[in-house]
């Protein structure tokens, strides 16, 4: 086995919020309390996390709108999903023959997993975290039109409004800044009516709606 | 391999039709039942922990392990058809009560014409109107034999809605365009969300009759005849793609199995995968034997049974009626064979996506809950001067509205789809934002078919079964018209900015567009152009009934469910009350 590697955010800058850990408890940090986090990796190398972190954050920026993808934590999502059953192919029908030119009507017919086609793809993009966000962008723009780019942009958005538990959407950050407010037990009361205005309920998570024990799909074996 | 003890009855397949012949059967007489179920078990408790958009409407929990077993998919027949490696343009269930666990909840009936499509269509624009290479059939059931089958599988789920036609009065604010009803809906209209109800404004408007989607996530608390007591809707939007966790949206689960459970006669078996229907020589033909299945723990086994039916979804009965090589597949070049013909889908697609000024909150809903208008459905506009034969339904849901899946919806004005600026009106338009779906027929043809697959083979190596479908002009010119309207709908409604639908061009088995398949085992009045009579009843082997969508001939436009469930009434009345007391065909 690999040595455990851990991507470090600096507390500053996801702001005061709630983390989950690896075994799943939740802590809330505080920018007085420390400095910097210390998340450990499931897929990721350091490195890796670090350019997948730095090209999410390309594609939802943090701007006076709200947050993006970096307080969000969609590095951390995209890392647990790729260990998990998604990320190697578990419920993909994966016999041979592949057919990498398919016409696009009938899916992704190529071989790699989400697993390889990101590993593959972010040795292409050494150093990327390093570049300045214009130069940044004009990389994404070269890769655009791949296989990798419509896969990170999809994660991406899925890191920002995924349910807490998945590693992404920090404290319901991505839910605050469209006014989602996660599920619901009941609209009863209110479904028919606020025609015209904006009806914004506190969010609330689904371990703090059902109070239940609930088993992430990335958890499984 | 192992034999079990005989059983009077087996059904493969635990979904709508299967249990619910399982509950009439169970119920009715002394029989002993057996269901085979290759999914697992469930009940509403396993999905008080489900609202999560992840992990169930992304990664689709509920749906077919496609690890094991897929479908091929081509265009035409010459072409070489590749594996569906992921689910896309249909999500099929597994497990206990199948895709009626994660529907949606829409329970429409068909439109009387639908059942004698191609007699009346015939009578109206002679043959020269039919598309060359179509297959359209009449169905060999009317409406009126299916009305009080209707209205029991309606009770059965406690419908939300307001009837159009009483017994042939027409009423305003229902469907007036409907077939008679004999009595009103078990309980009424589900309540209207605020898109929704900007849409029904703006139809009636315009001189269109909106009306509440018929509903069985049902709108108030209900105890059906069987007297099983459901709780009403709450409205909190996860229904397609999900279970519902208090029970209110109807599923075999919730609705069939409490009565089940309490009969002794029936049993439910899952982890079991049928591989064959067994057939043998009979004295006046042909019956079959029983099956043979992989049980949970990976054993081959053989069921023997007097009556069996299948009841395993639209791509499943073709498939295993195929792999038990049960009745002539149908060739596309001479037209021999009738097994795995006329296969079709829905014309289906968001037609307008609309931008308004006021936020939605369109997070509250619930998967029937809504407004549609039918002045465009079946033959009621006059075609002699349309570039197409028959039509569809405009509907305005408030199904729930979740993040992942409509995140970055932006005007056409936005010209990029990551980075700040799209963002920022991604942010913006989040809840402004709505769909008018259009749902129209899809006609028979030729050429859309379904067979074994050369190459690719499931878990266990049987072949798997292969799709031939595409599009023709009648589907892409409805489809051009259809956005046209809903268009000026749209703009009635207030819209600030529209994308119009880009049309249908190739199908395309990635866009999700309904579970709304149909064919393959189709239902007819001749042996020589369908697999089953009228009844059901396989024509080679009486002792053989294939339940579900695969009998319909082509598609309505609208949600099939209801009327696969009035087609299972039927049959179970006929099973009961003659096939048991004299073994031999139906019809």
């Amino acid at each position: 086995m690999r040595r455990r590697e851990f991507l470090t955010l600096s507390a500053s800058s996801i702001g005061g919020v709630l983390v989950y850990s690896l075994d799943r408890r939740v802590f809330r940090l505080s920018t007085r309390s420390v400095e910097s986090i210390r998340i450990p990796l499931r897929f990721f190398s350091r490195a890796e996390a670090l350019i997948v972190a730095a090209a999410a954050s390309r594609i939802v920026p943090s701007d006076e709108t709200g947050p993006g993808a970096r307080e969000a934590g969609v590095a951390v999502y995209i890392d647990r999903q790729l260990a998990g059953p998604w990320g190697r192919d578990r419920y993909r029908y994966s016999q041979e023959p592949f057919e990498e030119h398919a016409p696009p009507e009938l899916g992704y017919q190529g071989k790699a997993t989400p697993q390889q086609i990101y590993r593959q793809a972010l040795k292409d993009l050494t150093g990327f975290d390093l570049l300045d966000t214009a130069a940044q962008d004009e990389k994404l723009k070269e890769i655009e039109g791949t296989l990798f780019f419509s896969l990170l942009r999809r994660n991406t958005i899925e890191g920002m409004f995924c349910d807490p538990m998945h590693g992404g959407n920090i404290d319901m950050l991505g839910w605050q800044l469209i006014g989602f407010p996660g599920p619901r037990m009941s609209n009863y009361d209110d479904v028919d009516k606020h025609f015209g205005e904006a009806f914004r309920p506190k969010p609330a998570s689904l371990s703090q709606v059902t109070r239940g024990n609930v088993r992430p799909s990335e958890d499984e074996v | 391999m192992k034999t079990l003890p005989a059983a009077d009855v087996v059904i493969i397949g635990g979904g709508w039709t299967g249990l619910l012949m399982a509950k009439e059967l169970g119920s009715r007489t002394a029989l002993s039942v057996v269901v085979l179920e290759r999914g697992g078990p469930r009940k509403t408790d396993d999905y008080a922990n489900s609202m999560d958009e992840l992990d169930y409407a992304v990664r689709l929990r509920l749906m077919q392990d496609t690890s094991l077993e897929t479908v091929t998919f081509r265009h035409s027949s010459g072409q070489r058809a590749l594996p569906l490696r992921q689910l896309g343009s249909f999500l099929a269930g597994s497990g206990v009560g199948g895709a009626g666990e994660h529907w949606n909840g829409v329970c429409f009936r068909f439109l009387p014409d639908c059942f004698e499509l191609l007699s009346r269509t015939m009578e109206k624009y002679g043959s020269k109107r039919l598309p060359e290479d179509h297959a359209i059939q009449d169905w060999g059931v009317n409406y009126d034999d299916l009305e009080p089958h209707y209205a029991r599988a309606e009770e059965m789920m406690g419908i939300s809605g307001k009837a159009g036609n009483l017994r042939g009065k027409q009423i305003e604010g229902g469907n007036i365009f409907e077939g008679w009803r004999s009595a009103e809906y078990p309980t009424p209209p589900t309540k209207i969300p605020y898109f929704s109800a900007l849409f029904r404004e703006a139809a009636s408007t315009l001189g269109y009759h909106p009306y509440p989607i018929p509903a069985a996530t049902t709108s108030q608390p209900y105890t059906n005849p069987d007297g099983v007591a459901r709780p009403g809707c709450f409205y909190c939007g996860y229904c397609e793609r999900f279970g519902c966790m208090v029970g209110a949206k109807a599923q075999p689960t919730n609705t069939l199995m409490p009565v089940i459970q309490k009969r002794k006669n029936v049993s439910i078996r899952t982890g079991a995968w049928v591989r064959r229907i067994v057939q043998e020589d009979a004295q006046n033909g042909k019956r079959a034997r029983g099956v043979t299945y992989l049980d949970a723990k990976g054993e081959e086994v053989f069921q023997p049974a007097e009556l069996i039916f299948l009841a395993s979804w639209i791509l499943n009965n073709t498939r295993l009626l195929l792999l038990s090589e049960i009745g002539e597949p149908y060739n596309p070049d001479t037209g021999k064979g009738t097994l795995g013909r006329n296969l079709t889908h829905q014309v289906s697609f968001p037609a307008v996506t609309a931008f308004f000024e006021k936020p939605l909150n369109r997070f509250m809903g619930s998967g029937s809950a809504g407004v549609c208008v039918s002045d465009l459905d079946g033959d009621l506009l006059d075609h002699s001067r349309l570039p197409f034969l028959r039509g569809g339904c405009l509907v305005a849901f408030s199904l729930g509205y979740r993040p992942i899946a409509n995140f970055g919806v932006v005007p056409q004005t936005v010209k990029t789809t990551w980075g700040l600026e799209w963002k920022k009106a991604a942010v913006h338009y989040y809840d402004r934002t709505g769909n008018i779906v259009f749902s129209g027929e899809h006609l028979a043809y030729r050429g859309n078919y379904m067979d074994l697959d050369p190459a690719y083979k499931d878990h266990f190596g049987d072949a798997l079964l292969r799709l031939t479908l595409d599009w023709r002009d009648n589907e892409r010119n409805m489809a051009e018209f259809a956005t046209g309207k809903s268009v000026e709908i749209a703009r009635a409604m207030g819209a600030k900015e529209v994308t119009l639908f880009p049309g249908l061009k190739r199908y395309d088995a990635t866009r999700y567009q309904s579970t709304h398949l149909q064919g393959g085992t189709i239902m007819g009045r001749s042996p020589d152009r369908s697999v089953v009579n009228p009844y059901l009843q396989h024509w080679q082997i009486p002792n053989l009934l294939v339940l579900g969508g695969s009998a319909f001939p082509q598609n309505a436009s609208t949600n099939p469910t209801l009327t696969l469930l009035a087609l299972t009434y039927r049959t179970a009345d006929a099973v009961v009350d003659r096939y048991l007391k004299s073994p031999s065909p139906l019809a």
